[in-house]
């Protein structure tokens, strides 16, 4: 690792006072950041700053810091979390930057994901997609011996690539038609790879895209970008077996009907 | 929970639908272009080879099977730019707020451009119809004479350059309309994955290149 340095930075951020008023970019200096400093740690300095002068810091999302949580979301030159691949925006560091560098920073942009203020968007679409499929019914009681369900190799390897989703919404973010398919096709990837998620894999299928459309989000024009935005690496794959499952689900629905008992 | 929208009404349904319809117009412009390579077989006591071809076309099954064909097509042609206007709606809906800068690594120009190369595709048929198929386009149309229609039609440097500019867009079309197509029917595996593009290249490259020979062939003389 090279030695600390420090940089000059311009960043142009995104001001929005609430979801309801028109927002607009206002420029920032960063004088003399460190190069080990994260990108969000920089931010926090540019507050601080903003603080002590009486002015309103620059609102934005973070929690873990350490790239699982999914919060940190804006778009960082053009760029979901930022320049570097499989990067969430606190794990870039400024050092991924060069001395003099103008930064802009972006919320995510979608009509199912508002901005709250300046880089807050309302990523709650996303938990409602979950809400209509992305779970399995289990029964309670202890727990079933471990390996009782046997589960090829592989397809505990791909479930668990498709787990590595942390919901961020850079896969909408970068989409030119802000789809949220990526993220969809791997919530619903992650359950229909395993045994547990077999009794509901074609009604979660429909479930779940019929929120995502009730939600407003786009639909994949197999750009390929979201791949390439995702922090955690999750493939087109994933949307190529959502959408075979979604077309099974759809030729084999039966609408439900109460007689023999089914109720 | 089941909402009303339906198979035929969800983002996913109708990117089937493009897909579908999508295979039968990618199969259809492959023979199409494969029966015209018939321009370059010489005559035959007087009788073109695609003055036969057309001949034969126009009373397979007792002259049924071109209606069949044609509605099969326009049926096709139909749903394709009906699920394409729905998607696109849906999409411009999705995001009302542009970002100010957007960095764009994976797609390409044949991706982002899919909705203007379809346009130019759409009135590149239009006039394609008129041309050979109603014959008002331009003088001195015979009905029945394909060669000759066919000859005189492109020896018009202007029709020429309309056919192979309108092919350099429907190449576009289709290289990522054959990739997406098989992206959109689930048919996605590491195994074959590297050959989706590969094929996508290969049947555009045949296609295009075919069709770009016809007008080609005529200005150069090589055909007349």
């Amino acid at each position: 690792m090279s030695a600390e340095k420090t940089l000059n930075l311009t960043l142009k951020v995104w001001r929005q006072k609430n979801a309801a008023s028109e927002g607009g970019f206002e420029t920032y200096a960063a004088p003399g950041v460190s190069t080990d400093m994260s990108f969000l740690e920089m931010l926090d300095v540019v507050n601080e700053g903003l603080i002590t002068q009486g002015a309103e810091p620059i609102a934005f999302d973070h929690d873990c810091r350490e790239g699982i949580c999914g919060t940190c979301s804006m778009v960082i030159n053009g760029r979901p979390h930022g320049p570097k691949e499989r990067t969430t925006a606190c794990q870039l560091h400024v050092r991924s930057f060069k001395d003099g560098d103008t930064i802009s920073i972006e919320p995510w942009r979608a009509k199912a994901f508002p901005v709250r203020k300046d880089l807050v968007v309302d990523r709650s679409a996303f938990d409602r997609i979950i809400a209509a499929g992305g779970f399995i019914s289990a029964p309670t009681g202890s727990a079933q011996d471990a390996n009782a369900l046997p589960i090829p190799k592989e397809n505990a390897d791909l479930a668990m690539d498709a787990a590595a989703c942390i919901g961020c919404g850079a896969c909408v973010a970068v989409c030119p038609n802000a789809s949220a398919m990526l993220f969809v096709s791997a919530k619903i990837s992650q359950l229909a790879l395993l045994p547990q998620g077999q009794p509901e894999r074609y009604i979660r299928v429909r479930d779940m895209v019929a929120q995502m459309d009730a939600e407003e989000f786009g639909s994949c024009t197999n750009h390929g970008e979201c791949e390439t935005a995702c922090p955690k690496g999750i493939s087109l794959e994933n949307i190529a077996r959502m959408n075979r499952d979604y077309l099974k689900a759809s030729l084999i629905y039966r609408p439900k009907v109460a007689t023999g008992g089914a109720g | 929970m089941q909402t009303g929208a339906g198979f035929f009404g969800s983002s996913i349904g109708k990117k089937i639908v493009m897909a579908i319809t999508g295979i039968l117009l990618v199969g259809f412009v492959t023979v199409h272009m494969i029966g015209n390579l018939q321009l370059y077989l010489p005559a035959h006591e007087g009788v073109y080879a695609l003055d036969t071809y057309g001949e034969f076309l126009r009373t397979l099954l007792h002259g049924s099977g071109i209606w069949i064909a044609r509605a099969t097509l326009l049926t096709a042609a139909i749903l394709h730019i009906w699920a394409a206007w729905g998607l696109t709606l849906m999409n411009r809906a999705a995001r009302p707020v542009a970002y100010q800068n957007q960095a764009y690594v994976a797609s390409t120009f044949a991706s982002r451009w899919m909705r203007v190369s379809g346009v130019v595709v759409l009135i590149f048929i239009i006039v394609h119809l008129l041309h050979l198929t109603v014959g008002n386009l331009l003088p001195g149309f015979e009905q029945g004479k394909v060669f000759h229609n066919v000859v005189t039609g492109f020896q018009v440097p202007w029709v020429s350059a309309f056919y192979i500019l309108a092919m350099v867009f429907f190449a576009t079309h289709l290289h990522h309309g054959i990739w997406s197509m098989l992206q959109t029917l689930g048919l996605s595996h590491p195994r074959y994955n590297g050959l989706r593009h590969g094929l996508a290249t290969l049947l555009t490259i045949v296609v295009i290149g075919g069709n770009i020979s016809f007008p080609i062939a005529v200005l150069t003389g090589f055909v007349r």
